[in-house]
């Protein structure tokens, strides 16, 4: 009868593997979530051509004269409105300037919007060119648009690092806790399986799917967008795998004492929120005030992005990255250690 | 003589300020099948639970097939099989999946078809556990407890919720795995059960071991086989001393107008208590018989039944 037992390890293992790929929603959130996020936003952001700046010009003596004068330049678009209705439209933002002609005519605009600021720009020029003025010196244009300084360059790597944050957290802490509540832990304890054998098949279920979900985000800012891997795939793969450890650690501290599937969501929301805002996924974190910009530095999630960039769009080798490596280290090694000790078995 | 499977000695638990398991001395043998039987909240699970190393005692000694939890926990867990109240096992696996999980835990066992042709789940082995019916889920986890061909079977509540057919199934299971010298200690609130299946049985009340014995030491405890109850007209009574008058009447509880009378012989006891009554000019209402069971021994220990003390 008896007969040679399966490794434990193993079967963990396929247990947690079959638990993800029998579950479509989760499947949606790891591969089709960041995806579309990343087609979405790419589109939303894409490199157009220069920008048209639209402006009003009130009625009144010379203001034909003014707006025959803006159209003369190619990208503005000047419309010729009473004044009520041409502050009216300044304010919800459908002109970017208002211009009221005179022998001194003024300019009105937002000074703190970027839109307003190109306008005074580009008015203002327009007007003292019609009045006669002529440059200095005359200047030649070269543009360029290269991939790697794109909005789209700049978000894929975020996003995949927010993948590896998310299904990292997701998958091992709302796992553990699941088990817990079904009071399958326990049962487990019952047994003679070893308790570092079950944390243990999280992690490699969890560095099965990271090479997939990982690569299909590459892909696809590779396919739809041009976006460069300038570094080396196996820097790539170090960062990508130090990052899903770093975050099963902390995912495993999170589970570790909650009761709850409740419980843990909220937690779980708790540390993800602020590194969705502060570590630079959607726009870099150089963005906020020094003091905003030394706190977002020490999150692991600002770690990982700025590994990922600098491997993808820099194409840095592993020894210029050692900072933000151990860093996550830290935060892993840490959470996985404090985890241990305060684990709830039953 | 071998050791025990289970000696426990003045085991002792609280919470806060409830003492869930107080003072309690149990000794399971060997091949025995032994039953807990009490209401819920009598402190069973929380001693099945602290048996099995999950839980540890505030007060007081176990030892398991001759060994202690704190010493020689990885070989004991070796040994025994166990199936928790309330477990749920992974739903989105199938049954064999389940089983081949629970036994790559253990260093020997046996095959999986083995075990699950034994609990009558072979043809459900692709099965995802959501599709499982509640008997065929409780048999599943039996299976995961003897899958590793344990000495020691630990059951708390295995029947708690099942149709009469699903227990039956279940109880057929456990008396297999007696039928192979394994030792059982189960908990339970179903005399029935208690009744079909254990050798000795100790009432649990209170966190305490009341009455000790086989189910038919115990009834004959009581001094008669047969209960007669039966009610009075509203608002009739009768004094206790005229039942005890009756011919072979050993116990009587009057509860709030429902009498119940412990007797040797039913059929002296009946038309001599029909007719007192005539005499006395009090209706009888629904009157009913019936042999001994163990929780007539419940009853008579704490005066409450078992399903909902």
């Amino acid at each position: 009868m008896a007969e040679r037992a399966p490794s434990a390890i193993g079967q963990l293992t396929l247990w947690r593997m079959r638990e993800f790929l029998r579950e479509p929603e989760a499947l949606f959130w790891v591969f089709a979530f960041p995806i579309l996020l990343a087609l979405a936003l790419g589109i939303a952001f894409r490199a157009k051509g220069p920008q048209i700046v639209r402006v009003a010009v009130e009625a009144g003596p010379a203001a034909e004269a003014t707006v025959r004068a803006l159209e003369q330049v190619g990208r503005i678009e000047a419309a010729l409105l009473d004044p009520e209705e041409a502050a009216a439209r300044l304010r919800t933002g459908r002109v970017a300037l208002v211009v009221r002609p005179g022998s001194v005519p003024t300019l009105v605009f937002d000074s703190t919007r970027s839109e307003g600021q190109l306008a005074r720009l580009v008015v203002g020029d327009a007007l003292q060119q019609s009045a006669g003025r002529t440059d200095a010196v005359s200047l030649r244009d070269q543009t360029v648009r290269e991939p790697g300084g794109r909005y789209i360059d700049f978000l894929i790597p975020g996003l995949l690092g927010l993948n590896i944050m998310g299904t990292g957290m997701w998958g091992v802490g709302y796992g553990i806790v699941k088990n817990r509540t079904q009071k399958l832990l326990k049962r487990f304890l019952a047994s003679p399986m070893r308790r570092g054998e079950y944390l243990l098949s999280f992690l490699l279920a969890r560095l099965w799917f990271l090479a997939l979900e990982v690569a299909a985000v590459l892909l696809f800012g590779r396919l739809a967008f041009g976006v460069p891997i300038r570094g080396s795939l196996i820097a790539l793969a170090v960062v990508a795998v130090l990052g899903a450890l770093t975050f099963a650690g902390i995912g495993t501290l999170v589970a570790s004492r909650t009761r709850t599937v409740e419980g843990v969501s909220g937690l779980m929301n708790l540390v993800m929120v602020p590194m969705w805002i502060f570590s630079g996924v959607f726009f870099a974190y150089s963005n906020f005030p020094e003091q905003v910009q030394l706190f977002a530095r020490l999150l692991p999630l600002t770690a990982l992005n700025d590994a990922l960039r600098g491997i993808l769009l820099d194409g840095m080798p592993l020894v210029g990255l050692m900072g933000p490596l151990a860093l996550m280290a830290a935060w892993g090694g840490a959470s996985f250690a404090v985890a241990l000790r305060i684990f709830r078995w039953e | 003589m071998p050791e025990p499977a289970i000696l426990c000695h003045q085991l002792r638990k609280r919470y806060g300020h409830v003492t869930a398991v107080d003072g309690l001395d149990l000794r399971v043998e060997r091949g025995e099948c032994f039953g807990m039987l009490g209401p819920n909240g009598a402190g069973k699970t929380t001693t099945i639970e602290i048996l099995q190393g999950l839980l540890d005692p505030d007060e007081g000694s176990v030892e398991v097939l001759g060994r202690c939890w704190a010493r020689d926990e990885r070989d004991l867990r070796q040994r025994m099989g166990s199936q928790l109240q309330e477990t749920k096992l992974p739903e989105r696996l199938t049954v064999e999946e389940v089983v081949r999980l629970f036994r790559s835990f253990y260093r020997r066992g046996r095959s999986v078809e083995a075990v699950l042709a034994e609990v009558a789940l072979l043809e459900k082995r692709r099965a995802w556990v959501s599709k499982l019916s509640g008997g065929q889920r409780q048999r599943l986890a039996v299976a995961c407890a003897l899958v590793s061909e344990p000495e020691l079977l630990f059951l708390d509540e295995p029947t708690t919720g099942l149709d009469p057919q699903s227990r039956r199934q279940v109880w057929e299971i456990v008396s297999a795995f007696r039928r192979k010298g394994g030792t059982v200690l189960l908990t339970t609130h179903y005399m029935e059960e208690a009744q079909q299946l254990c050798d000795r049985v100790a009432v649990i009340d209170h966190g305490r071991v009341i009455a000790l014995g086989s189910p038919r030491e115990l009834i004959a405890s009581l001094g008669a086989e047969h209960v007669v109850e039966f009610s009075l007209e509203a608002s009739a009574t009768m004094p206790e001393t005229a039942y005890t008058m009756l011919p072979g009447v050993e116990a009587v509880s009057d509860d709030d107008g429902k009498v119940r009378l412990t007797v040797s012989q039913v059929h002296l006891v009946v038309p001599a208590l029909i007719r007192m009554l005539a005499e006395h000019r009090v209706e009888l209402h629904e009157l009913t018989t019936h042999h001994a069971t163990l929780e007539d021994v419940f009853l008579t220990l704490t005066g409450r039944h078992l399903r909902n003390g």
